[in-house]
């Protein structure tokens, strides 16, 4: 065999493994989707989804913990945009270069890499302790604002950083001051990016669970909350409390919330992948 | 006019300060409340001792059979995702057509945007039966199977930056190669990887530690029984899964059981912080420019 051809096999070889490879990827999803919806699509009914928390698994519902989810990310959404979106405008059009400025980068990097149950020992102490806000849904929202900020933070940047010099000059040009080219052109213009990120950051925040736990959020909530200083569960907790119990019919609970929660996660995901191959059309510089 | 552009600047400038506060907030409740643990405890004791017990009568706080666990986890997810994560970079970046690409990645994509928990009902419920009918003697919590699952997870991570990596090598390094009459493959792994070597440690460093601070397919699949062992067959816990154990039941502050959470989420912190700094600086130092 001559050696191009021993070459030729390696490659040949090597294409099919691969395929093999990124095959199992798509596929553990495929397959691992399939598992779920095969557990749990025949336990969604009007009674699941209006029941609270019970005993019995025939009698369970998500009710509280669905509720739990919302009042998260209505309230994770008010606290973190305007403080994640601020501090990106700040950074990109204040900050300028300096120390300060690298400090401030290093650090932003580094949070985005904290493991998030860190942030829950964080929010026990400062928000429920320091603050007084105990396991509530306040506290919990304040947590996961901080957990998600770095990744708005750098949403904001990068696409006001995408935004051509030149539509900063007219805008200067035309005797707009600096806060007024922000709010007037800028902004409007990275407005795709950002939403992109926010979106996408608000969808992990609804799928984070042990930091809430850490903070105090309950296991079992035989209530719906109504006011941000109520005690609360979310839908990952309520999903974690039902898989550890042993009786069979818990699991199949767990299953239907998954396929409730992951629906819920990937409509977040589709919105902002829409809204940013909508965006990237229209907009040509 | 003035004054208002002023106090956009300051409360602009507030905003940028609260991702501050939030690292010195971190570091200060944690190095706080360790140092009132290691009053009781003597570091030697957290260091070197094998056994973790505080929630027993018989109290013990080595760290070691925690951190055992977590470096077995995660260990096993780098096994899993490295040769996939890798390979499926390079046959996107020099094998595949562009349309499968097109496909695939945002495909992957959805494997990171899956919430933790719903892997661990994956691992508990679906990987560890599996693979009790190869392996009968895996227990029904093991390191084993959160493992695998994590490392299917920290795939699209891996495969992503390495692609990242694998891209920014220059056009001409890829061409001198082909144009010596080297195959795909000859291409990609004498040519590309060495070049792209940094980036891929980088993809791989965060891969690590993203793994050691997952929390809850381990505290779903993997047990809470604290032991000194890499035997991936039998029930461990790691230090994710001890906080979330102590969370989840009623630990008064001020306690020594309270305290083992923040000495548990110290050495946790600093085992991450050292993985990203030492990425980041690789980062810096050996990334390549080509002109």
């Amino acid at each position: 065999m001559s050696k191009y051809n021993r070459n030729y096999i390696v490659d040949k070889t090597f294409q099919w493994f691969a395929i093999f490879c990124t095959a199992f990827g798509v596929l553990s999803l495929l397959l691992f989707l399939g598992n779920i919806c095969f557990d749990g699509i025949g336990r969604i009914n009007w009674q699941f989804m209006t029941s609270l928390p019970s005993r019995l698994p025939e009698k369970a519902g998500i009710i509280s913990a669905f509720v739990g989810t919302l009042w998260i990310l209505v309230l994770t959404a008010i606290i973190a945009v305007p403080v994640g979106v601020g501090a990106g405008i700040y950074l990109e059009e204040y900050a300028g270069k300096s120390r300060l400025f690298d400090f401030f980068e290093i650090n932003i990097t580094n949070l985005a890499g904290v493991p998030s149950i860190i942030y829950g020992l964080l929010g026990l102490e400062v928000f429920a302790r320091l603050m007084n806000m105990g396991g509530s849904i306040l506290a919990g929202a304040c947590t996961l604002s901080l957990l998600i900020l770095p990744v708005i933070i750098v949403a904001t940047r990068e696409s006001l950083k995408a935004v051509p010099k030149s539509l900063r000059e007219a805008s200067f040009a035309l005797g707009a001051t600096k806060w007024q080219t922000i709010r007037m052109q800028l902004l409007p213009a990275a407005s795709g990016g950002i939403v992109t990120g926010i979106i996408l950051s608000l969808a992990r925040a609804i799928g984070e669970t042990a930091p809430l736990i850490v903070v105090g959020a309950l296991a079992y909530v035989p209530f719906v909350p109504t006011s941000p200083t109520d005690e609360f569960t979310v839908m990952p907790i309520q999903i974690f409390n039902w898989i550890s119990r042993p009786q069979k019919g818990f699991a199949i609970d767990a299953a239907a919330a998954i396929i409730i929660l992951l629906l819920i996660t990937f409509v977040m995901n589709g919105i902002a992948l829409y809204y940013r191959n909508k965006w990237q059309k229209k907009v040509k510089w | 006019m003035r004054k208002r552009e002023k106090i956009i600047k300051v409360l602009l400038l507030a905003c940028g300060v609260v991702s501050v506060l939030t690292t010195f907030g971190i570091i200060w409740i944690l190095l706080s409340e360790a140092s009132v643990f290691f009053k009781t405890v003597s570091i030697k004791e957290f260091l070197t001792s094998d056994q973790w017990t505080p929630l027993f009568a018989d109290k013990h706080f080595g760290i070691l059979p925690l951190l055992a666990g977590t470096v077995l986890t995660s260990g096993i997810a780098i096994l899993v995702a490295l040769p996939f994560g890798l390979t499926i970079a390079i046959y996107l970046n020099e094998y595949a057509p562009k349309q499968l690409r097109k496909v695939v990645k945002p495909m992957l994509e959805i494997l990171a945007a899956v919430p933790t928990v719903v892997y661990g009902y994956f691992a508990l419920t679906f990987v560890t039966p599996l693979m009790q009918t190869v392996l009968p003697s895996l227990s029904g919590f093991n390191a084993l199977s959160p493992g695998i699952v994590m490392g299917i997870m920290i795939i699209p991570l891996i495969s992503s930056l390495s692609e990242d990596a694998l891209y920014a090598v220059p056009k001409s390094l890829r061409e001198a190669s082909y144009g010596m009459g080297a195959t795909r493959f000859q291409t990609a792994f004498r040519v590309l990887v060495p070049a792209a070597l940094s980036g891929i440690t980088v993809s791989v460093l965060l891969a690590i530690s993203r793994a050691m601070g997952e929390t809850m397919i381990v505290a779903i699949a993997a047990g809470q029984q604290p032991r000194l062992t890499f035997d991936p067959t039998v029930p461990i816990e790691t230090i994710t899964t001890y906080i979330v154990q102590v969370s989840m039941g009623d630990v008064e502050r001020g306690t020594i059981e309270y305290q083992t959470i923040f000495a548990a989420g110290l050495a946790l912190f600093g085992l991450t912080f050292l993985l990203n700094n030492i990425s980041f600086w690789i980062k810096k130092k050996f990334t390549r420019k080509y002109e």
